[in-house]
């Protein structure tokens, strides 16, 4: 109670120079985030350069909650590469195998079939209905890098996003709250020399 | 300043920078090996496929992917790679291996044009590694052709 009462009070006692200045230093933090992420995007040349593997059909190279990082160079697609492609009428990308390239004589555009590490057969069943290739178009970005584990944070914010308000809640608090504290400190200091200046 | 929740902030941010670092080294330590793979492949659409891989693996090798792909060039694609076999070698008591198969995906074309075609045998493979970059490298085999008629 007695900590929920201290959170009111420090609250209570805000300042509107204080406020802004927690607000800028919160938007700092936000942006800061953006920005690696547009740096990450800008120097791997894929729209999103870090995706977390969902499925076990790359297992046991890659698990869920594996993070894997990706790069979207012009040289062209080789079989054997582990690509990110999405699916029209798909939402969610997947990440599999090439295992068949067929490159034009004059265009260079390639025919490309994937295939699960883990799965039976190839990834024509995942395909839109009818197609039997993978275009250049389809393909998101090579997987060159790789972490373990790191993916289940943002699988459990996205399954459970109960953990996620309360984690952001959590830490807005504390955003909110640890700059007063200093500031009471301070006051405190203040009324001391009040009290005895020497 | 000095309060339970500043201690335990600061001990996580230096653990999850060590691990980060330790991370980022085991990767870069991938470089330091330099491997020299050998391998043999007779065909007779069923292949004896011998290699040896071993000198692949270092401390952060998960697995190694190796898979044999058929090259070849016809008058539409300037590059076709058909993937035959593959397997997944999981530690490096299993990387010298000798093994008799046939093919396990379909050697097939976009066309009819493999009567009589040359192609290469190409061996690839891929390092995953327990964590970091990952690698791919091949050796290529060439002089093989598929007879004038089959069915």
């Amino acid at each position: 109670m007695g900590w929920i009462g201290e959170t009111v009070e420090s609250i209570k006692s805000l300042q509107v120079r204080q406020v802004l200045t927690q607000a800028v230093s919160l938007g700092m933090i936000v942006t800061s985030a953006l920005i690696i992420w547009k740096a990450l995007m800008c120097f791997t040349g894929s729209e999103s350069p870090v995706v977390v593997v969902l499925s076990g059909s790359m297992e046991p190279g890659f698990k869920r909650g594996d993070i894997l990082f990706l790069h979207m160079s012009k040289d062209p697609i080789r079989a054997g590469e582990i690509v990110v492609f999405n699916v029209d009428g798909r939402e969610i990308p997947i990440v599999h195998r090439v295992i068949k390239v067929h490159e034009r004589q004059e265009t260079g555009e390639v025919d490309v079939l994937t295939k699960g590490d883990n799965n039976f057969g190839d990834d024509r069943l995942l395909y839109a209905h009818g197609q039997l290739w993978l275009q250049r178009h389809h393909i998101m970005g090579r997987a060159v890098g790789f972490l373990p584990y790191v993916g289940w944070v943002t699988i459990i914010m996205t399954e459970k996003p109960i953990i996620k308000y309360l984690l952001i809640g959590a830490l807005g608090l504390l955003v909110v709250t640890s700059r007063t504290k200093e500031k009471n400190i301070r006051d405190v200091d203040a009324l001391n020399l009040k009290l005895n200046p020497c | 300043m000095h309060s339970f929740g500043y201690r335990l902030n600061a001990l996580l941010t230096f653990s999850v920078t060590i691990l980060a670092i330790i991370c980022a080294f085991a990767s870069y330590s991938d470089n330091l090996n330099l491997p020299s793979p050998q391998a043999e492949i007779q065909v007779s659409l069923t292949m004896n496929i011998s290699a040896n891989l071993e000198s692949m693996f270092t401390w952060n090798t998960k697995q190694v992917f190796a898979f044999v792909a058929a090259e070849y060039e016809t008058p539409l694609n300037a590059l076709n790679q058909v993937s035959l076999w593959d397997g997944i070698i999981p530690s490096k008591e299993q990387a010298k291996f000798w093994i008799h198969t046939t093919n396990k995906y379909y050697f097939t074309d976009q066309g009819s044009n493999l009567r009589g075609k040359e192609f290469n045998l190409t061996l690839h493979w891929h390092v995953m590694p327990k964590t970091g970059k990952m690698f791919a490298d091949k050796i290529v085999m060439s002089g093989y052709h598929l007879p004038e008629e089959y069915r």
